[in-house]
């Protein structure tokens, strides 16, 4: 009998192509998704050696990081020149090499990261990559999915594989239930808390428990997304009934006689007992709490009814980064994170952009207004889910509320198109990175769930969304 | 890609960290197409103001680093998004070795790919290279991938491991592609094969 094998192990040796002596493989790469930042230097590799793209069929490519969410976007103008020089850039290339492609007026448009799973591009067991950190995303699937540098990105488009050598395995263990008001992304964050923001270097993390598995597939793609927050090459969460619920019917979903086939690999896609992993972090789904960052770390997390640290909190090099961090925040040590006041909220990225994040963010707003001088900005993750939100008529909540509603985009996630933060300013965002000047120039980052930005718009500080919750009972 | 073989140069200290890629190469400047030119906006952040003038603290500004070609820094180097911008603005500046207790997976790939040597030592180790690179321009460290040794400007002599497959490619600057389309008839046969077991991909 062959040794018991993890999920990672599975997949990985599902595609190795060949290995060297060292340990250096060849991997086989099922899906790669490209967006316009980190390909055209690619392309243009492809050009000038002559090469072409081996496989256009598994290549996916959509605009998403630089363009603008306002609706008279239709017109297809993009004002800034180099953006606009980008998207161009992307548009000639998926041309002229044949791949897959949505363009910015296609309704199925969105960030890459929503668009795969939508379309059924991404699927249990397959590797996945993209030139985007936030490839982690698709683990939810089951599938190995990591970003890759512009490099890798030419790489995979003219040989269909890369050169890897295998990571660790590390097991996160989300156990029980989780508490009203608790979501997916205080899973994820109160992780990175927990472990720090190297603590999956070299790792690929397997997510797992009761928690887990009570996930939507909406709510594993944020636990997984955010997998590269806490170092780790890529997150997965073993495929089952909600994954092939999800998963059936889409666009390139296989059908008939191949969905069957599909689904009977896809049933042995589980980690096997007694599998070993390297590491293992478990973690009490009950003593999870609504969490927010308070510094310019994805691990600076606390709960809500937490306090501002203190630099001598922390040890070593950490005494020093706090101490910046708060600098750029502008926070003083024993402040309550509750008193802290916001200018802007910001719901959308590849974290907290698709359909079930836009609900939930609804439900608190429903029937309240942004407080005064807030500014809010909902960013669909894709046509698609802004499409529905409408069906919904979330949208007539978020714009009765005061927000604006935006078209798809990565945004002010990381603020590459107009959507940003003016100096000072400071934010409750759901998107998954709070370093400094990611959603503009000296701009202040605080991550949280879309329940509980949601509830921030409403009483312009961070806020417990529980507090809001229990007034919805009374 | 460039080879790197071995080099003599003027380390600068980065003590802080999770060094974050938005810190080494700020998103304004991921909208080219090209991969050069980006080394005037390395650290864009720290390293100007808002009018764009050089922040003085700021190590790389100092005159005894302008010319840095290895760059010791505080844990978690790299971390954050996939853009090889971080790597390309760093080599372009003139930084071709990092030395770190650890660097975030993708940005550590990425260095490779582009004739960077990033090394991971052991705390210690980083401690006593930070107060070598903390002397300034009179001390100047020798990096050796061949023998995969560091020399302190004090003749301090550190080991460090580095993959064997990265090495090779590194030290006769060869094209990952071009390795990996000799390989063509395994992929062809991989192929084939999952086209058999797994057709609907």
């Amino acid at each position: 009998m062959s040794a018991p094998k993890t999920l990672y192990d599975k997949i990985w040796d599902s595609h190795v192509v060949s290995q060297d002596e060292d340990g250096t493989c060849l991997l086989y790469i099922d899906r790669h998704l490209v967006h316009e930042v980190t390909s055209p230097q690619a392309f243009e590799g492809l050009r000038m050696t002559g090469r072409s793209v081996r496989a256009p069929d598994k290549t996916i490519a959509v605009p998403d990081h630089n363009v603008p969410t306002t609706t008279d976007r239709a017109s297809g103008v993009i004002e800034n020149e180099e953006s606009r020089i980008q998207v161009d850039a992307l548009d000639k290339n998926a041309r002229d090499f044949g791949v897959q492609y949505y363009p910015v007026s296609d309704v199925r448009q969105g960030i890459v990261h929503i668009v795969g799973p939508e379309q059924g591009w991404t699927l249990p067991g397959m590797t996945v990559v993209c030139g985007d950190s936030h490839t982690a995303t698709h683990g939810a699937f089951g599938a190995l999915a990591h970003g890759i540098g512009t490099s890798e990105v030419e790489h995979v488009l003219a040989t269909q594989t890369l050169i890897q050598s295998k990571s660790k395995n590390m097991k996160v263990e989300i156990t029980g239930k989780l508490r009203p008001g608790v979501t997916a992304k205080d899973i994820t964050l109160s992780v990175i808390g927990a472990t720090g923001t190297a603590g999956g270097t070299g790792h690929v993390i397997e997510y797992c428990g009761e928690a887990i598995r009570a996930l939507s597939m909406e709510g594993r793609m944020t636990v997984c997304n955010m997998a590269i927050e806490g170092g780790a090459r890529a997150g997965l969460i073993a495929p089952d009934e909600t994954t092939f619920e999800y998963v059936k019917g889409r666009a390139h979903a296989p059908k008939g006689a191949q969905w069957e086939a599909a689904l009977s690999w896809w049933k042995t896609l589980f980690t096997d007992e007694d599998a070993h992993f390297d590491k293992v972090v478990t973690i009490r789904g009950e003593d999870i709490a609504p969490v927010v960052t308070w510094g310019t770390s994805p691990e600076d997390v606390l709960p809500i009814s937490g306090v501002v640290p203190a630099p001598e909190d922390f040890k070593g090099g950490k005494v020093e980064a706090a101490k910046r961090s708060l600098d750029y925040m502008g926070l003083k040590p024993g402040t309550k994170l509750e008193d802290i006041a916001i200018d802007v909220v910001f719901i959308g990225s590849c974290t907290n952009g698709r359909i079930e994040d836009l609900r939930a963010a609804a439900e608190v707003l429903k029937g309240r207004k942004m407080a005064d001088g807030v500014r809010g900005m909902v960013v669909p993750g894709s046509g698609l889910v802004r499409a529905q939100a409408e069906e919904e008529g979330l949208d007539q909540i978020f714009l009765d509320a005061g927000f604006e509603w935006r078209m798809a985009g990565c945004s002010m996630c990381l603020a590459m198109n107009p959507d940003q933060l003016a100096p000072g300013e400071r934010c409750a965002s759901t998107s998954n990175r709070n370093f400094e000047g990611r959603q503009g120039r000296n701009g202040r980052t605080h991550l949280m769930s879309p329940a509980m930005a949601a509830a921030a718009a409403v009483t312009g500080k961070l806020t417990d969304v529980r507090k809001l919750m229990e007034l919805e009972e009374a | 890609m460039d080879k790197f073989e071995k080099l003599t140069g003027v380390a600068a200290p980065m003590p802080l960290v999770n060094i974050d890629t938005d810190m080494i190469i700020p998103k304004n400047f991921l909208k080219t197409i090209k991969r050069s030119g980006l080394g005037v906006h390395a650290f864009a952040e720290m390293r100007y103001d808002d009018n764009g003038n050089e922040n003085p603290d700021f190590v790389l500004n100092k005159p005894q680093y302008r010319d840095a070609q290895v760059l010791v820094a505080g844990d978690n180097f790299g971390c954050g998004s996939s853009r090889e911008h971080a790597p390309w603005a760093l080599a372009d500046f003139g930084i071709k070795v990092v030395i770190s207790t650890s660097f975030a997976d993708i940005f550590f790939n990425n260095c490779f790919k582009n004739g960077m040597l990033p090394i991971v030592l052991p705390q210690e180790q980083v401690d006593l290279l930070m107060k070598d690179a903390e002397k300034g321009s009179n001390a100047r460290m020798t990096v050796d991938l061949e023998n995969q040794q560091i020399t302190t400007s004090e003749s301090d002599v550190i080991p460090f491991e580095v993959d064997a497959f990265k090495k090779h490619c590194l030290l006769e600057g060869l094209d990952d592609i071009g390795l990996t389309l000799a390989k063509a008839s395994a992929i062809d046969s991989f192929e084939a094969q999952a086209a058999q077991s797994r057709p609907w991909v």
